[in-house]
């Protein structure tokens, strides 16, 4: 079971948090200016690393608020040394 | 006159208490301290077993929790526990214990017929049974196989024990208090550090418990206990024995579970034993080694033991395991303490070759051809194996460690694994208990500067380093009956098998031999396993491969792992504030998510189809009542609040009056449908938004991933409110009547308060909104109020509507009626497949706002295709027959498959106003085919059926706002 950090809140067990897939994945601003090919490549396509990866958690049994962090998909290691929103 | 086989030696026992015991119905006694196992060996008791394939006779292997044949059953009804290791057993005045796999009785076992025929049942033998035709296989081999193969029975009855589970935090957590382990502890609680130590054994020390070694001038096993004693009265610090470290998780997780009274009895007040979940951050391994039986013909003879197990009875409880003993070792110091304790010991020399031990329920002799090649027979009770040490790499492995084969330890050794993990001690590599000692606090020393505290310049403790031991190599003869794996039966002939027919791969030998799959995980047997197929293959052990460990180390009862999860604590309920008025009215309930919600409110003699129909009849012809507090709610206040629902929801707020409600339907990005409700303007500014009751969380936390993530800059705040309201909707033609005669401050008029308005008024001194929002079609007013009033309120509803024969009604009419109306229900017309243009939704969907979650999407070329499936109504062509949710439609009766599908029933109904079974469905290109004729298949029948538009009632909604 993971160790997360909230930054808010400090260290906690992984089942306190929520998982939300790959992190910087903004939402287009203007999606009526992509094809469709583009459009579906948003909705459907991630890259899935082996290894290290960023991705987005919410401490849903917390504080309730989103962030991210690195964690080692093949060793489970984490990384929490650089914040991001 | 013989030697009592209990000496005068026996740290762990105490003579002055004696205690009574059974096996197989048989008493004997033993004394407080000794173990199951060693209570038999000193009555003379060696066969405890019989074989699980061939019903071999065996008897008590090991002295730790790497046995592999006593397993025994013990307790009496639900205290029944199979398979327990009669070595890890402690005895307790009234212990009951059974052996396992054997009947008639343990000595005459008709099992043992398997042995005879045993060619025909070598490893992997049932998969030929495979080969002939399935009936053979269901009608002979299979109920032979089972019953023939085991371990012991499970209980019949609960289990009455109690368990609990506790967290701990520490800075190291040390498993295994042997030599390395205290010397790591010791260390690491002097720097400062918090300290938790396990060992899963009752008294500490490990090897330290046999040891003649003396450390800091005391003996091995009293250093052990002073020491252990010293940490665990060291502040922050725990020492826990009796205590399984089971399995390594993530960033340093360990599960462990405690026997806190398994060794008082069964019965005991308070929990049986505790799970623990501890989180280091760092980990040292200190779990010692396994001594390696040796692969001769019949190894496997009750009487033939290991030899540090010998050494272990007689040093622990006082207990020699044989009268005429061999050894198989060069252990000078072992053959001289079981002389002295008065058995005859005969050791033989490094060029003698083992043919064969013989034996029936005892092993009567070995065997041997001698140096010059002359064949000898020596007789003995009892052969004792100085076999190689193979290091206890479980939980290494469990933290993804791997392992590389040492040719002089003749073992696999632990290297690599993640940083917060380290082996120490003859964990890590043979070593001595002086070795043993210094590496503990060697590796710690380490350890403790990562974690940031200054190690100590403590001494080491003195002890002579009597050099390490690695075993030597014992010729054997080959031949078949030389067991690899005890518990499953696998001989080395076995492997070789597994090698002819090309399994030679490490995870094909594991699978298909069976070896090291048993409870004991291949303890005494994976590394022989290795080593022979290594030997056919021609290639280094290490070259085979290693398969990998898993959780538990040892079985792990399900009590302990469910704790106070379990019955009533397994999941909350949540109730409503009305809750005991529908007890009270006799409602059968359903399950909502965690809610409990009202089914339907069955009269005396009813049945749920007369009760429902009874309620649907009332709400149509009359007026119901519909307990709807579990309907998820949001408040969505700020300057923004406008902006984020039009970007949410795919319909236009901002035109949206206060006092007014709209209709409102949520997508996701993909464009498919995933919430529907109301949502109602409170002010300028604030907004409350209705969702189905199993998706609250689900609407809420995707708002807020939205406004966290997306829109930060949208001013807009959510809170959820569900549990602060209570709702009744009150429903029906007479519906104004009643709540007009109960509400005040409101006028009811219909050009004052009309359909999708709402208003707020209250009921005696309680305030209440009242929404008109439609679910049944009828006129409808739901009664909102805070949840504390809610059943107040109820109750004075219900008062007001009984002139009028009000029904309460539960959410099998619930469904009915919107059914009939056409109205959809997340996740039961929607799947997460099905957009808003399917469901016929498209005047809610805005042409005018420029982007909203789902519009890109709703444009893709697949989600304009025109043979989607739609939302359609179906009916019976013989008006009769009630279809079933789920059930495929085609085109045509389906004759045989493949037949193509064209959509599928989503909610299937008897409509009592309209006395006709009646459907909504999905189906290809729905909207164009009404009228046409179409099949339901399910539960074997084939139902014709018209294709209908998707509504059944009151078509126009003139009920609802007049």
């Amino acid at each position: 079971m993971l160790l997360i950090r909230c930054p808010w809140c400090g260290e906690r067990d992984e089942l306190e948090f929520a998982y939300g897939g790959e992190a910087d994945r903004p939402r287009p601003h203007s999606p009526d200016e992509l094809d469709d090919r583009q459009w579906a490549e948003f909705l459907f396509l991630r890259r899935n690393e082996k290894g290290w990866r960023r991705e987005r958690w919410r401490h849903s049994s917390g504080c309730g608020r989103w962030f991210n962090l690195r964690r080692n998909t093949t060793t489970h290691e984490i990384d929490q040394k650089e914040e991001g929103a | 006159m013989t030697a009592p086989l209990r000496t005068a030696a026996g740290d762990a026992i105490d003579r002055s208490k004696s205690i009574r015991f059974t096996f197989d119905g048989t008493s004997y006694t033993g004394y407080a301290g000794d173990t199951l196992a060693s209570a038999l060996l000193a009555n003379g008791i060696h066969l405890v077993g019989r074989s699980f394939k061939y019903h071999r006779p065996r008897g008590i292997l090991s002295a730790g929790s790497e046995e592999p044949n006593a397993l025994v059953r013990v307790g009496l009804e639900g205290y029944s526990e199979s398979n327990a290791r009669a070595t890890m057993v402690e005895l307790y005045d009234g212990l009951t214990a059974y052996s396992q796999n054997a009947w008639p009785s343990l000595r005459w076992d008709m099992g043992a017929i398997n042995n005879r025929i045993s060619r025909f049942f070598p490893a992997g033998f049932y998969y030929k049974t495979f080969l002939g035709s399935a009936a053979i296989w269901t009608r002979i081999f299979e109920p032979f196989i089972r019953k023939m193969a085991g371990l012991g029975p499970a209980p019949t009855k609960p289990d009455p024990d109690s368990y609990t589970k506790r967290h701990a935090h520490c800075d190291l957590l040390v498993i295994g208090a042997g030599p390395a382990g205290l010397s790591a502890a010791t260390a690491a609680v002097a720097s400062g550090a918090r300290v938790i130590l396990v060992d899963e054994n009752a008294r500490v020390g490990g090897q330290l418990r046999a040891s003649q070694s003396s450390i800091d001038g005391a003996k091995a096993s009293t250093w052990a206990e002073a020491t252990a004693a010293t940490i665990k009265s060291a502040p922050g610090c725990r020492v826990l024995s009796r205590t399984t470290a089971f399995g390594v998780y993530d960033n340093a997780l360990v599960m462990a579970v405690e026997r806190v009274s398994d060794h008082r009895g069964t019965g005991v007040p308070g929990p049986r034993q505790r799970l623990w979940q501890i989180r280091a951050r760092h980990i040292i391994v200190a779990a010692g080694a396994h001594e390696q039986p040796l692969r001769f013909i019949n190894n496997d003879l009750p009487g033939i033991m290991l030899a540090s197990a010998a050494r272990l009875y007689l040093e622990q409880y006082g207990v020699l395991t044989g009268r005429q003993i061999i050894l198989l070792g060069q252990d000078e110091e072992t053959r001289a303490l079981l002389t002295a304790a008065g058995a005859q010991v005969t050791q033989l020399s490094r060029e003698t070759t083992i043919s064969k031990a013989v034996g029936g329920n005892r092993v009567s002799a070995l065997l041997i051809r001698d140096a010059q090649g002359q064949k000898q027979k020596l007789k003995c009770d009892c052969v004792l194996m100085a076999g190689p040490w193979q290091p206890a790499v479980h939980l290494h492995s469990q933290a993804g460690g791997k392992t590389v084969y040492d040719e002089q330890a003749k073992a696999f050794l632990p290297v690599g694994g993640p940083a917060w993990l380290t082996s120490a001690g003859s964990c890590r590599t043979p070593l001595s208990t002086a070795q043993c000692l210094i590496d503990g606090r060697t590796v710690t020393d380490r350890i403790l500067s990562d974690l940031g505290y200054s190690p100590t310049a403590i001494s080491r403790p003195s002890c002579h380093d009597d050099g390490v031991q690695l075993a030597a190599e014992v010729p054997v003869e080959d031949g078949a009956k030389a067991f690899i794996d005890y518990q499953n039966d696998v001989t080395t002939a076995d492997i070789d098998l597994a090698y002819r027919e090309g399994f030679i791969s490490v995870e094909h030998l594991k699978r298909y031999t069976t070896t090291g799959m048993a409870t004991d995980q291949g303890k005494l047997s994976n590394v022989a396993a290795l080593e022979r197929m290594a030997q056919r293959l021609n290639v280094q052990p290490g070259a085979v491969g290693t398969t990998t460990f898993r959780p538990p180390y040892t079985p792990v009862t399900f009590g302990t792992l469910a704790a106070h999860d379990s019955g009533d604590l397994l999941d909350p309920i949540r109730e409503t504030a009305m809750h005991g008025w529908h007890i009270e009215q006799g409602a059968e309930f359903e399950n909502v998510g965690q809610w409990k919600r009202p089914y339907y409110y069955p009269r005396s003699g009813e049945t749920m189809d007369d009760a429902v129909r009874r309620e649907c009849r009332a709400v149509r012809e009359s007026v119901g009542m519909l307990d709807a507090s579990t309907l998820g709610k949001i408040d969505i206040q700020g300057p923004d609040a406008v902006r984020f629902l039009e970007r949410i929801y795919t319909n236009a707020w901002a035109k949206l009056e206060i006092g007014r409600c709209r209709y409102g339907v949520m997508c996701s990005e993909d464009g498919m449908v995933m919430d529907d409700g109301v949502t109602a303007r409170i002010a300028d500014d604030r907004f409350i938004t209705f969702t189905t009751t199993g998706n609250a969380a689900h609407v809420l936390d995707h708002m807020e991933d939205y406004l966290q993530t997306e829109w930060p800059d949208l001013k807009v705040y959510l809170t959820s409110v569900t549990e602060h309201w209570a709702a009744s909707v009150v429903t029906g033609p007479r519906s104004r009547d009643v709540v007009s005669s109960v509400v005040q401050g409101i006028d009811f008029e219909n050009d004052s308060f009309p359909h999708l308005a709402w208003r707020e008024g209250r009921i005696g001194d309680v305030p209440v909104r009242v929404y008109r929002i439609s679910f049944t079609g009828e006129m409808s007013y739901e009664v909102h109020c805070p949840s504390p009033s809610g059943r107040a309120v109820w109750e004075a509803l219900y008062k007001a509507g009984e002139p009028f024969g009000i029904t309460a009604y539960g959410t099998e009419t619930m469904h009915v009626l919107r059914a009939e109306k056409g109205y959809i229900i997340i996740g039961q017309e929607t799947d997460g497949t099905v957009s808003p243009v399917d469901l016929g939704l498209n005047w809610a969907i805005s042409k005018k706002k420029p982007d909203f979650i789902g519009k890109r999407s709703l444009a893709r070329p697949d989600m304009k295709r025109t043979d989607r499936k739609q939302l359609v109504g179906l009916v019976p062509s013989d008006r009769k027959t009630c279809l079933e949710e789920g059930a495929q439609i085609a085109i045509m009766p389906m004759q045989q498959a493949p037949h193509p599908m064209i959509g599928h029933v989503t909610s299937a109904y008897w409509s009592e106003i309209l006395q006709t079974p009646f459907a909504l469905a999905l189906v290809k290109d729905g909207r164009q085919s009404e009228g046409e004729r179409v099949h339901a298949h399910f539960d074997g029948k084939v139902i014709p059926c018209e294709v209908t538009k998707a509504v059944f009632y009151d078509p126009a909604g003139e009920n609802m706002n007049g």
